[in-house]
């Protein structure tokens, strides 16, 4: 079980859409971490120094928080096999997809774009329908 | 400020952000998707924080501005094209989603807190994304190839 945390989780998504708001205002870039990440990845592309600082940003941040006494619950229910083979198919399924879950399901439908609508629809009800047949299918 | 401190603010600010809403934690995401099971509705807030307050923000700066302050012009997505490609990959994204709990957007913050499964889950990922980059240059020489 973990404990159901509706005010943090909604002060979290609205720093989430705050930080998309910034990087557009600023960069004029949608916050979408495929994207972001997809240009660091060699060979480098043109633009890497603010994919790069975004990226550092969103790694330092936690340490910060954890450091000023913050707490971030973390726990991995599955084996490392289950990680990799999930991790691999989460890299190969965002680079078709052109996106994920801040680039389509925050800043695209942000957008009203009707590509991110449908990826979200159906990277959403894949993963409800993945985590059903492993818990209650496969495993129940 | 140059357009590097921006794009540091804003990961700062999203990192914070996922870090807060539960969605670097795997174990959170996988329970989100179980309605059947140990349902924690918890995401739906930030999905439904984050689409708002991002849906305000842009009206708020395409409104005000032209373009963005440290570039000659906002560089968003064009294509409406709606093929093969976006609803498998993206299905396969939600597969891989539902067996690991780690999205792109929470794996990221995720490294900060140092734990090992982290750093598994974002090798793979680079490599799935290495591997769909090979996939599409031989797509590509196949296409480009005289008959």
């Amino acid at each position: 079980m973990t404990e159901f945390t509706p005010w943090m989780s909604l002060a979290g998504g609205v720093l989430i859409g705050l930080a998309a708001t910034i990087l557009m205002a600023f960069n004029g870039r949608i916050a979408g971490m495929t994207g972001i990440m997809s240009g660091v990845i060699p060979p480098l592309s043109a633009d890497w120094a603010w994919r790069a600082a975004f990226l550092a940003g969103a790694v330092i941040a936690p340490m910060i928080y954890v450091a000023l006494g913050g707490v971030v619950p973390f726990s991995a229910p599955i084996s490392t096999m289950a990680m990799i083979v999930g991790g691999l198919i989460v890299g190969v399924g965002v680079s078709y997809g052109s996106g994920c879950t801040s680039g389509h399901g925050v800043c695209g439908i942000a957008r009203f774009s009707p590509r991110s609508i449908v990826a979200t629809i159906v990277f959403m009800l894949a993963a409800f329908a993945t985590v059903f047949v492993i818990r209650h299918v496969i495993g129940g | 400020m140059n357009r590097n401190t921006s794009a540091l603010v804003a990961g700062l600010v999203f990192g914070i952000g996922i870090a807060i809403s539960g969605m670097a934690n795997p174990a959170k995401v996988l329970n989100f998707f179980d309605i059947a099971g140990t349902f924690d509705p918890s995401l739906i807030f930030v999905m439904g924080g984050a689409l708002v307050t991002a849906a305000i923000g842009y009206r708020i700066v395409f409104g005000a501005r032209t373009k963005p302050v440290f570039e000659a012009k906002f560089n968003v997505p064009t294509s409406r094209t709606i093929d093969a490609r976006l609803v498998g990959g993206s299905a396969l994204f939600g597969l891989g989603w539902g067996i690991a709990g780690f999205c792109p957007g929470g794996a990221i913050p995720a490294l900060g807190l140092g734990y090992a499964d982290t750093f598994i889950f974002m090798g793979a990922m680079i490599g799935g994304m290495l591997i769909a980059r090979f996939l599409n240059q031989l797509e590509r020489r196949r296409t480009a190839a005289p008959a």
